[in-house]
């Protein structure tokens, strides 16, 4: 007879891995191996779709950092000056009063939008913080990056666009994965600046890509560093750092003027036909026409009867049935007898598209004009292809215009909503848990008005359309002036502000040291929590139970372990939610949670039985087609959406918020080109925030197993380059802008460009002293001192953080880190 | 007749490796070796420089004199923990003389025998 095992000494908890702990935004599916309650083995889960058993190292060190000596265990209360480092173990029961009192009374005094609700990458802690700010009655949940500068913006362009969401399809929908018969693998995968194998962001597993490799799929690898994808890439497009959108524009121009489109999709699914008028520039309205018509009709040329027929924006169809033209100039007559010149949309973006002929592009880029026009060609050519793009995109001004010009490409080469092309990405079920860009969560603010005072909506259109948290730049100067009112207090949950995510670091110190009061919830403390008057110690994934719904699969988080004093995220903010809020809709978190997966017709426990689930076939969370079987739309109608329930190449939107509505390029505002002032003093572009398959982000610097394979802050220069200012491999260098300079360790490598250095984020030593004036070494190594707050673009959005100037030199013996 | 064992080895598939780690962190995790120490496994990064514009980027999980090839897991089946943890999915654990066969089918490919 085989031995009993004992359940309670020794077990196996499958569940998902969602931040805190590895810090990516993916979702692998994890078998915990717990012994007399203590962790002591982590793998993955080979039942799961996801990561069919694989793991990264980060997850893999979990047994490091669950039980890491540093991490906080008790709730802190500051003792000393902020920075002094100097605190007070406290029990929960006095850190939720104190909290309690003081936020009651900010809001008692300043009205609640003067509480500032501040996180890092979202990850398990979206949903709960904007809980908690809802609940207290402010709007100013913040991203911390300057232009918000991290996949909203992308998320909110493509939707600009087309109404959703789109992400390239690595089956992730599909149960089945690479086998299910639905599915069919790209023949071409733009990789557009990811250096994707490392840490996963943007809720895709890397190396799903790398198995479509294996499976056929050919990639187009755009990137000015040699990444690993740009040496196995049939075609490497070397471009220069920032310039994405002039490339893109240049691929749609041999797309274009080539005939490699689909022109059925172009005729049938985009507004290519709406009548742009030629004295305004804007849409032609129907009202302009007929003063029957309703407001958000537009009007198409019919070259059956040679009439403006209107275009009916909610029926997604024309008034009578008609030929649109797509090309030419017409003479419409409006409504008060005025004549004037119209042009379709397509003939104004065909004009567009020609202000960007490769050569031009080439000039710009630095990418051969063939290089450009092959890349096109095989793009276009492969069916299916997809897009897939990374934070470089997010990084310049003009964000909106680039990421426009990239949709436009895989729509426009019939890769839209295709099995193994870009397909929309909305959350399994629609079970959306709070408002990301698009959608409306089960978390919510109370009443619109709340939502008034939120800091820069007023300002940038996006604000109030697509992205519900407050500007960043804006709140950094609304704290320093207390216009147009004041902000007296900042929640910050698992965001690390100084060494982190904010850029000037200095100035967000200086901005916390001005606030009445400040909590911080973190798992270890970090130079951004020596800030704060109470920290709270918060739990990883394997101590909480949570629910994930974003895009796929629905699942849950299972509690493997408990660390003594440490809680979730969600239970910290559930417990204050309930104080702050006499109406807080839910009693316990399981209500919470079955709240949120509701429309997936299962509890929180069902679910948790379950493991996961995937959207069926036919419903509007799962591919594919979807636009054209009416499954996008509220009303059930085909179509998008959008303003006129097409796909847009001509944003209605971007031309109500007095923005430029087709896609175009922006130089970004500190290059070679738009600055050679500067450039002369900084000749090397700077590019920061490479990743590192050992941290996500400012994380994981004290995880034993994971610092040592990535020990210090580096910066990357090409061999020519380091021999001409007498670099050596390993010596520490100076990197320095107009906003000052940083200590790295030269790292010599082929992989940069030899006009450019590549800087990683994120540095900080958890082994220094954490009070000032050290602040765990945050002034020595961080790049993000150097990157300019408030250089985002005309939308409030992004941040130019890839594409800056700098110079390097030698560090004396006397500079070098003891 | 002296019965001949079966040797073990890994075939590594060092065009897909992306370098990502997380075979060492997996047998450091399997083994709680220090970090520090010699893993049974090591990432090595071999940039090459082909011509003033070209150049290859290579990764390579070479298996140390501390590989042992997991027995402990593999005897029940299981495979070695740097192998399961694998992210691109570039090596394959079996019996050596099988695992050569497979070094006809593609290039970029190193069999590495357990000693």
């Amino acid at each position: 007879m085989r031995p009993k095992t004992n359940p309670t000494t020794s077990r196996i908890v499958r569940t998902t891995s969602w931040s805190a702990g590895p810090g990516c935004h993916g979702t692998c599916g994890v078998l915990a191996h717990i012994k007399n309650g203590k962790l002591i083995k982590i793998e993955g889960d080979p039942d799961h779709p996801w990561n069919q058993g694989r793991l990264c190292a980060r997850c893999l060190a979990m047994t490091q950092y669950v039980y890491h000596p540093d991490r906080l265990t008790r709730p802190l209360k500051r003792v000393g000056a902020r920075g002094e480092g100097k605190w007070r173990e406290i029990s929960w029961d006095e850190a939720y009063d104190w909290i309690e009192k003081e936020m009651k009374r900010i809001r008692r005094e300043y009205g609640p939008e003067s509480m500032i609700f501040t996180m890092g990458t979202g990850r398990d802690i979206g949903a709960w913080i904007c809980m908690l700010a809802y609940a207290y009655g402010s709007p100013n949940v913040m991203f911390a990056m300057s232009g918000n500068a991290c996949y909203s913006p992308r998320i909110a362009a493509v939707e600009t666009a087309l109404g959703d969401y789109c992400v390239p399809d690595a089956s992730q929908w599909l149960p089945k994965r690479y086998d299910d018969p639905r599915y069919r693998v790209p023949q071409c995968l733009i990789i557009w600046g990811y250096n994707i194998p490392n840490t996963c962001p943007d809720n895709i597993f890397g190396h799903w890509f790398v198995d479509l490799m294996k499976r056929g799929t050919k990639i187009i690898c755009v990137d000015p560093r040699m990444s690993w994808f740009a040496c196995r890439a049939k075609k490497w497009l070397r471009l220069r750092a920032g310039t994405d959108g002039a490339l893109a524009m240049g691929m749609l121009n041999v797309i274009v003027n080539h005939g490699l489109y689909d022109r059925n999709f172009v005729e049938k699914w985009t507004n290519a036909p709406l009548l742009v008028r030629s004295d305004t520039g804007k849409l032609l309205a129907a009202r302009d026409l007929w003063n029957d018509a309703a407001s958000d009709d537009f009007v198409v040329w019919d070259n059956k009867t040679k009439r403006p027929v209107a275009w009916l924006s909610s029926a997604v169809k024309t008034r009578t049935d008609a030929r649109p033209a797509l090309r030419g100039e017409y003479e419409v007559v409006l409504f008060d007898r005025k004549r004037i010149s119209c042009k379709p949309v397509w003939e104004v973006f065909k004009q567009r598209i020609d202000e960007y002929p490769i050569e031009r592009v080439a000039a710009i880029t630095g990418v051969a004009a063939r290089d450009i026009e092959e890349a096109a060609r095989l793009f276009a050519g492969s069916k299916p292809a997809a897009v897939h793009w990374g934070l470089p995109i997010d990084s310049t001004p003009g964000i909106t215009p680039t990421a426009l010009a990239i949709t436009d490409l895989w729509c426009l080469t019939g890769n839209l909503d295709v099995p193994g092309g870009n397909v929309f990405a909305r959350h399994a079920f629609d079970a959306v848990s709070y408002a990301l860009p698009g959608a409306e969560g089960v978390i919510k603010l109370a009443t619109r008005e709340m939502d008034e005072k939120r800091i820069g909506a007023d300002k940038y259109g996006p604000f109030r359309k697509f992205i519900w948290r407050a500007q960043t730049d804006s709140v950094l100067d609304q704290i320093r002036s207390g216009n147009p009112y004041a902000v007296k207090g900042m929640w910050l949950q698992t965001g690390n502000l100084i060494a982190g995510i904010g850029f000037e670091p200095k100035k967000w110190q200086e901005a916390l040291k001005k606030l009445d009061f400040v909590a911080a919830v973190d798992l270890f403390m970090t130079p951004t929590t020596q800030y704060a008057d109470v920290v709270l110690p918060a739990a990883s994934f394997l101590e909480k139970e949570s629910v994930r719904s974003w895009w796929v699969p629905l699942q849950t988080i299972n509690k493997a372990i408990s660390i003594p004093e440490c809680k979730p995220d969600v239970e910290i903010n559930f417990e204050l939610a309930k104080r702050f809020d006499p109406h807080f809709r839910w009693k316990t978190l399981h209500d919470l949670f079955d709240d949120i997966i509701k429309p997936s017709g299962m509890t929180f426990e069902q679910l948790q039985r379950k493991g996961f689930a995937f959207p069926p076939e036919g419903h509007p969370s799962a591919p594919y087609h979807r636009y054209k079987k009416g499954l996008l739309r509220k009303d059930g109608r085909p179509g998008f959406q959008t303003p006129s329930g097409l796909m847009e190449l001509y944003s209605k939107l971007r031309e109500e918020w007095g923005l430029d509505a087709m896609a175009h390029y922006e130089e970004p505002p500190f290059t070679p080109l738009s600055r050679p002032d500067l450039a002369k003093e900084y000749p090397l572009i700077l590019g920061t925030g490479r990743r590192s398959a050992a941290f996500f982000n400012a994380e994981h610097r004290m995880i034993p197993w994971l610092r040592e394979l990535d020990p210090d802050p580096v910066v990357e220069i090409h061999p020519d380059k380091a021999a001409e200012l007498d670099i050596e491999n390993g010596q520490w260098v100076w990197v320095e802008t107009w906003l000052g300079r940083q200590r790295f360790k030269a790292k010599i490598t082929i992989v940069v460009p030899p006009e450019m250095v590549m800087v990683p984020h994120g540095w900080w030593f958890p082994e220094k002293p954490g009070a000032e004036p050290s602040l765990f070494g945050a002034w020595e190594s961080n790049i993000n001192q150097l990157i300019p707050m408030n250089a985002q673009g005309e939308d409030g959005l992004g941040s130019p953080l890839k594409n800056l100037l700098c110079r390097v030199y030698k560090a004396v013996a006397e500079e070098q880190p003891s | 007749m002296k019965k001949e064992t079966t040797r073990y080895g890994l075939l590594i598939d060092y065009e897909y490796c992306t370098g990502c780690f997380a075979c060492e962190v997996a047998c450091a995790q399997e083994f709680k070796r220090k970090a520090g120490t010699i893993k049974g496994i090591k990432v090595i990064e071999i940039e090459q420089r082909l011509s003033q514009t070209e150049g290859y980027l290579t990764y390579l999980p070479f298996p140390t004199e501390n590989c042992v090839l997991c027995p402990h897991l593999t005897r029940k089946g299981g495979l070695p923990a740097c192998v399961k943890a694998c992210m691109a999915s570039c090596m394959k654990y079996g019996p050596v003389d099988q695992l050569a066969k497979e070094m006809n089918r593609k290039p970029r490919l190193v069999l590495w025998a357990h000693r």
